[in-house]
């Protein structure tokens, strides 16, 4: 028999606090739902935290000449035109409105000498449009949304894992999930559920991500039946901490570039006039990226295997004023002063823009009563996001998320889960202690983030893929025979061995979709398909589940209206 | 390679001890390095809690050689490594498990703080000048190392009717906001306990994010305080001209 579990009901449950989970929930509850929030870290501690440039909206303060349309067209040609034009549309238009109501629950950006709020360059954004409270713009804008979120009454259910999500026919209905703390089991009946997970990072071996970032959305739900869109497209910014080792993928912010910082390899060559003269360092991030990769590669690198990256020219109090955490992470983490000598930077893996399939208006995805908002979700960013699109797509799509999943929650009658599917998560959760022997999830992780870094990173071909899915399909076999030493209580070893199963199931999709795409595009690069292929422009690569197998298929991209098009289309 | 050995907690509320690990030591490796190491060798089952492994996200507290650090930011290059190093979880809060502590406390505290309230008819301009020693608080990263030092708290455990120097800089950033308008002084006075702070500035040296919380939170709010209770002249200055 299955040990007893708590039960809570809510009219809309969102599954994780960062910037898309908070900003559904509010959104919710100003729409009368009663919503519970469930994150695996404490409140407040969500990767949104760590997000450093700024929030990217036309809200025209500094560059007068900036409107929706032009970063609607930056956000499609950044993406390689792979993008969902309607969610790229929306985003746009909306994200200065997202932003001023940040500011009106209290978030203190950097001010323009008019009192505005202040916007910087960044990467392939036309205009200076990236809304900014120094280097750390996320802290602003989890603790502005935690605390209104907790003002108007959400319900935080703070280090509690979701591990299956509940189905009543073909509609959600709830989730299961345990308590980091205790180990005690809990079960969550819900109308509609909000994914909002984030994106899997730590699957590859030099990251910027922590460890929450396992793919649980992703494979929550593609379990529960739903289509991932896009998985071949993973992010590596370009500038990650490469030296010591220890901090080695910690993120530099791209403000540093955007405030003025240069690239140069070991021969003192400013090398971003070979890969991209117009834009230079503010180049993409799929083309920096690249380009750091390859001087590395071709002999050019830093001691360490980096670039070097210098904003030593400007002031020293004008950097530690702009750049006041990367000046304190260099000096304290790498004995750097970056107000004196370059830094040390190499690509690290960052982010996912491939991720749950949504329809543009809702963020519903395949699945009745499910949500996915924010990295967990696809669609937006296409092939490559641009830097600053995040925190705008958090505010955005979260918002739209929270108000479908209550205007659901008000129509569907209530969710009546099944407990004999509540039971057999519950099982499936004990198994891991049950086995006499077996390996540690540890050696796994260590295993899969190895062979992700070498086999399915920044250049790909197709022997190295295959040999990443056989790989896949062999860490698969040797985890599901993990064992876990100790109790259920705060065990780690415990909720790894949970979070590699998600993150196995969402490597196979990245690496088979990435197989597939016989071309390279954005953040897709193939050394035995460099070209662009334009037929592959017309299609995104579809994965979902059939059975016990994975099967990837092809959709067509959707084509945006006339005058969009048009957009697109001009020169420049 | 060279080795440190690690003295870490392992036990939860009721009991507890401290366990030897032998870890290597690569270059500019931090202390949470070390934990990981342990977890993913030694003892898979060590409860530590993090995130970001950054400085950003102020998860990873932990009293160092007694010291109380975020271990992601304490190199293991600026400990004495001839002796074993002791890592302990914060005095002031229960022990979950090993380095884990219940912070939950805290997040009682700040539910009583009424929320940012901007002025009717505000036109939302600020100056960078005005934003600026706002900025400072909202720097606050909640690693709750101020909490764990403040003797109110670790001494005294006034847990009840004190709310800390982290809830005393969350309110100066509302009340130094340049567009709310509303006062928490009476919070202050009399559910946040701010006259039990005798300014002894230990909060401020242990702070990672370098924010100045008595000079620059403690001591001004305290002058607000006195303005509001105990200076009638202030009081009626005040309603005669206005807010400050």
């Amino acid at each position: 028999m299955a040990p007893p579990y708590e039960t809570y009901e809510h009219d809309v449950l969102v599954v994780g606090a960062g910037g898309a989970g908070l900003r559904a929930a509010i959104e919710a509850l100003s729409h009368g739902a009663s919503v519970g929030v469930v994150c695996k870290s404490l409140l407040g501690k969500a990767h949104t935290v760590m997000a450093e440039g700024g929030i990217a909206a036309a809200m025209a303060n500094v560059d007068r000449k900036d409107d929706w349309r032009t970063h609607f067209r930056d956000t499609m040609k950044g993406g390689k035109l792979l993008n969902d034009w309607r969610m790229a549309q929306l985003h746009a238009q909306e994200a200065p409105d997202r932003v001023r109501e940040l500011e009106q629950w209290g978030a203190l950006f950097d001010r323009t000498a008019d009192g505005d709020i202040l916007q910087r360059a960044f990467g392939g954004h036309t205009f200076k449009r990236l809304c900014h409270v120094g280097d750390r713009t996320g802290l602003e804008m989890i603790r502005t949304l935690q605390d209104r979120g907790v003002q108007m009454g959400f319900h935080v259910y703070m280090e509690c894992a979701i591990t299956r999500l509940l189905k009543d026919g073909d509609r959600v209905c709830g989730a299961v999930g345990y308590w980091r703390e205790q180990g005690r089991f809990v079960v969550f009946k819900a109308k509609s559920v909000v994914l909002a997970t984030g994106g899997i990072g730590k699957a590859w071996r030099i990251t910027s991500n922590s460890w929450e970032y396992t793919g649980d959305g992703m494979a929550l739900a593609y379990d529960a039946g739903a289509e991932l869109l896009d998985m071949e497209f993973v992010q590596f910014h370009p500038t990650g901490m490469v030296w010591p080792p220890g901090v080695q993928g910690i993120l530099v912010t791209e403000a540093v570039r955007g405030e003025g910082g240069v690239l140069k390899n070991r021969l003192g060559e400013r090398f971003m006039e070979r890969y991209d003269p117009d834009k230079m360092e503010l180049s993409t991030r799929d083309v920096v990226a690249r380009a750091i990769y390859t001087e590395v590669r071709e002999g050019r690198g830093t001691e360490h295997g980096g670039a070097f990256l210098d904003i030593s020219q400007k002031p020293a109090e004008y950097v530690k004023r702009k750049l006041p955490s990367m000046y304190h992470q260099f000096l304290e983490l790498a004995d750097v002063d970056i107000t004196k000598g370059p830094m040390e930077v190499g690509p690290t893996c960052h982010y996912m823009m491939g991720g749950v399939r949504v329809d543009a208006e809702t963020a519903q995805t395949t699945v009745p009563g499910l949500y996915a908002a924010g990295e967990v979700a696809a669609g937006l960013h296409g092939a490559n996001r641009l830097g600053g699109n995040s925190l705008s797509d958090l505010l955005v799509f979260g918002r739209r998320a929270g108000l479908a999943a209550a205007e659901n929650a008000a129509r569907v009658p209530a969710p009546e889960p099944r407990p004999e599917e509540i039971e057999d998560a519950v099982r499936e959760m004990l198994a891991f202690f049950e086995r006499p022997e077996g390996e540690s999830p540890y050696a796994i992780h260590r295993d899969l983030a190895e062979a992700m870094q070498n086999l399915v990173g920044i250049f790909r071909n197709a022997e190295d893929l295959e040999k990443g899915l056989e790989k896949i399909r062999d860490l698969s076999e040797r985890a599901s025979r993990v064992r876990v030493e100790g109790s259920r209580l705060f065990n780690p070893g415990w909720h790894l061995a949970r979070d590699l199963r998600s993150m196995l199931t969402v490597t196979e999709a990245v690496a088979r979709s990435a197989l597939v795409r016989t071309e390279s595009r954005g953040a897709h690069s193939r050394t035995d398909y460099p070209k662009t292929d334009p037929e592959w422009g017309k299609r995104n690569n579809v994965v979902r589940r059939r059975g016990d197998a994975m099967e990837v298929t092809q959709k067509p991209v959707p084509q945006p209206p006339a005058d969009l098009a048009a957009l697109l289309a001009a020169e420049g | 390679m060279k080795e440190a050995v690690l003295k870490v907690f392992r036990g939860d509320r009721e009991a507890g001890e401290f366990v030897e690990y032998r870890v290597p030591v690569a270059p500019g490796m931090v202390v949470l390095d070390a934990l990981h190491y342990i977890q993913g060798y030694l003892a898979t089952d060590l409860a530590v809690r993090w995130n970001c492994k950054a400085g950003k996200c102020g998860s990873c507290s932990a009293e160092v050689n007694g010291r109380p650090r975020l271990t992601c930011k304490t190199r293991m290059d600026s400990l004495p490594l001839a002796s074993p190093v002791t890592v302990a979880p914060m005095k002031s809060f229960p022990v979950m498990r090993d380095l884990v502590t219940d912070v939950s406390w805290n997040y009682e505290v700040n539910r009583k703080i009424p929320p940012f309230s901007p002025k009717p008819g505000t036109d939302w301009k600020m100056s960078q000048a005005d934003v600026d020693r706002v900025q400072e608080f909202r720097k606050c990263i909640e690693c709750f190392l101020c909490q764990n030092v403040c003797h109110v708290l670790r001494e005294h455990d006034r847990k009840a009717d004190f709310g800390g120097p982290r809830f005393f800089v969350r309110v100066a950033g509302l009340e130094m906001h340049p567009l709310d308008g509303v006062s928490r002084t009476k919070l202050l006075k009399e559910e946040l306990g701010l006259g039990y702070c005798n300014i002894t500035k230990c909060c401020t040296e242990v702070c990672p994010e370098d924010i100045h919380i008595t000079d620059n939170a403690i001591i001004p709010l305290k002058e607000r305080v006195v303005d509001d209770f105990y200076d009638p002249i202030a009081k009626l200055l005040r309603r005669v001209f206005g807010p400050r």
